[in-house]
């Protein structure tokens, strides 16, 4: 009982936002910090360190940034998903704040891994782009995120749009693994997962090591980035709040 | 409580019948938009018979996004959408009223309509059975999507084009289940598994949207 009113009180205390923007701001140099070293170690061994592949030459490399966007793109609309349940059940405004500061940045993972697929396409299977599954629903998902940002934009009061954007985010999660599945059935060209086999992951482990690590990078990247927009976001939305005055007067 | 639900798609089909260009526009729009086709494309036989039935699909699914518009427009603006989240019943029930009115008054004429324009592009008569089973398991599914988004959107100015955003993505797998069907049939194969995961996708936009339409409403009713 005292671990759950603990619990409890530490998860309305992160809630809110005066404690949220101190935390944060602790954290985010420990968090970047990190983020540039696994990057640059990441960056060194995938491009430079791994072996070139049998198959692919040197143009596989690009699976150290692609990859990771890719799973990224997924992640961040789950994470968005989540956050606007939590919004729409609890009303809490850090969680809407999250849920919105998120769909810019998954855009932006998804538009990545579109671009760098487009890129390894074109040496891979010598055309800009196919018509293929996976590319397909990655682009439907960038869709997805785009509705999310229009329909954010487009209403005035920024609780409402929140509650409006945290619907669609729900009815955009039961609808993925339709559109996944439906589109996998529809054509598929793109080799398939190498990674997540249950076995033995089929790619070599100088090849999965960099590509794990680059992993937890965009994962810390992502993480980074969040908690600058939502920053930024709370400090505009609490500008008339006491302890926003009492941090300007303090600097 | 179901009393309340046949009130109100009574209700609704006898404003559309007393204002027909409600029920007219959107089979305009089609039948207009798959002319344009064999306009744009050249009296080729073989190649419009082969696209008809994308052709036909994709222009349902723009006329259904049009059409719905009228859904809760009109409710939303003289504040009997308001009074329907004060009733008893839930709003989530009557929602579903509200769209099964709509379907009869936009998609049914719009499958009724279907077989003239297929024969106009050409589709075998195999083809166009298949073509109206698919129009019949999926225009109501597009029908309840699109509810979803207009329920979203039904307090904006600019609207029209945040919905097609929204739900044109969501639309997708009909798309894609109803012209692998028609394919298969081309073919010489069986649909079932096609119609199958139609009727699955149905019977789950049934049963999951009305909550969320309901919730989308009250937010838009915010």
């Amino acid at each position: 009982m005292n671990i759950f009113a603990s619990i409890t009180r530490l998860y309305h205390q992160f809630a809110s936002p005066p404690y949220f923007y101190r935390i944060s701001g602790l954290w985010l140099p420990y968090i970047m910090g990190l983020c540039a070293l696994l990057f640059a170690y990441g960056l060194y061994s995938g491009l430079i360190l791994a072996p070139i592949d049998y198959e692919q030459g040197e143009a596989y490399r690009i699976i150290f940034v692609h990859v990771p966007a890719a799973w990224m793109s997924m992640f961040v609309y789950m994470v968005m998903a989540a956050t606007g349940a939590i919004a729409l059940v609890w009303r809490l405004k850090l969680a809407e704040i999250v849920m919105i500061s998120c769909a810019p940045i998954g855009a932006s993972f998804t538009f990545l891994a579109l671009a760098t697929g487009s890129i390894w396409g074109k040496p891979m299977w010598n055309t800009w782009w196919v018509w293929d599954a996976r590319l397909t629903s990655e682009l439907l998902l960038l869709f997805l995120y785009l509705g999310v940002m229009a329909l954010y934009n487009a209403i005035e009061d920024r609780r409402t749009a929140a509650r409006a954007v945290a619907i669609l985010a729900l009815v955009g999660v039961v609808n993925i693994p339709i559109i996944h599945y439906s589109v996998e059935w529809w054509n598929t060209l793109h080799q398939g997962p190498t990674v997540t086999k249950f076995d033995k992951p089929s790619i070599h482990l100088s090849m999965l090591i960099p590509l794990l690590v680059m992993a937890v990078a965009f994962k810390l990247f992502f993480i980074g980035s969040l908690f600058m927009r939502v920053r930024t976001e709370l400090l505009k939305r609490e500008q008339n709040s006491k302890w926003v005055s009492a941090l300007l007067e303090s600097k | 409580m179901f009393n309340a639900w046949v009130q109100i798609f009574k209700r609704d089909l006898l404003i559309a019948f007393r204002r027909r260009s409600e029920i007219i526009h959107p089979i305009i729009f089609f039948v207009m938009v798959i002319s344009l086709f064999p306009l744009a494309i050249g009296d080729d036989k073989v190649l419009l018979q082969k696209i008809a039935p994308a052709i036909i699909w994709v222009t349902a699914l723009l006329a259904t996004m049009l059409s719905l518009d009228n859904l809760f427009r009109t409710d939303f603006e003289d504040g009997s959408l308001e009074q329907m989240t004060m009733l008893k019943t839930p709003l989530s029930l009557l929602v579903t009223a509200k769209i099964a009115a709509h379907w009869f008054i936009t998609g049914l004429p719009l499958i009724l309509i279907t077989p003239l324009l297929a024969v106009l592009l050409y589709m075998p008569s195999e083809s166009i059975s298949m073509l109206l089973l698919t129009l019949l398991l999926g225009t109501p599914t597009l029908s309840i999507i699109g509810a979803v988004g207009i329920a979203l959107t039904v307090g904006l100015r600019q609207g029209g084009v945040i919905l097609s955003l929204l739900i044109l993505p969501l639309y997708i797998p009909v798309l894609i289940f109803a012209t692998l069907a028609l394919q298969n049939v081309e073919q010489g194969f069986s649909a079932e598994a096609q119609l199958a995961m139609m009727l699955a996708i149905l019977v789950l936009a049934i049963t999951l949207s009305p909550f969320a339409i309901a919730a989308a409403l009250k937010v838009s009713l915010n």
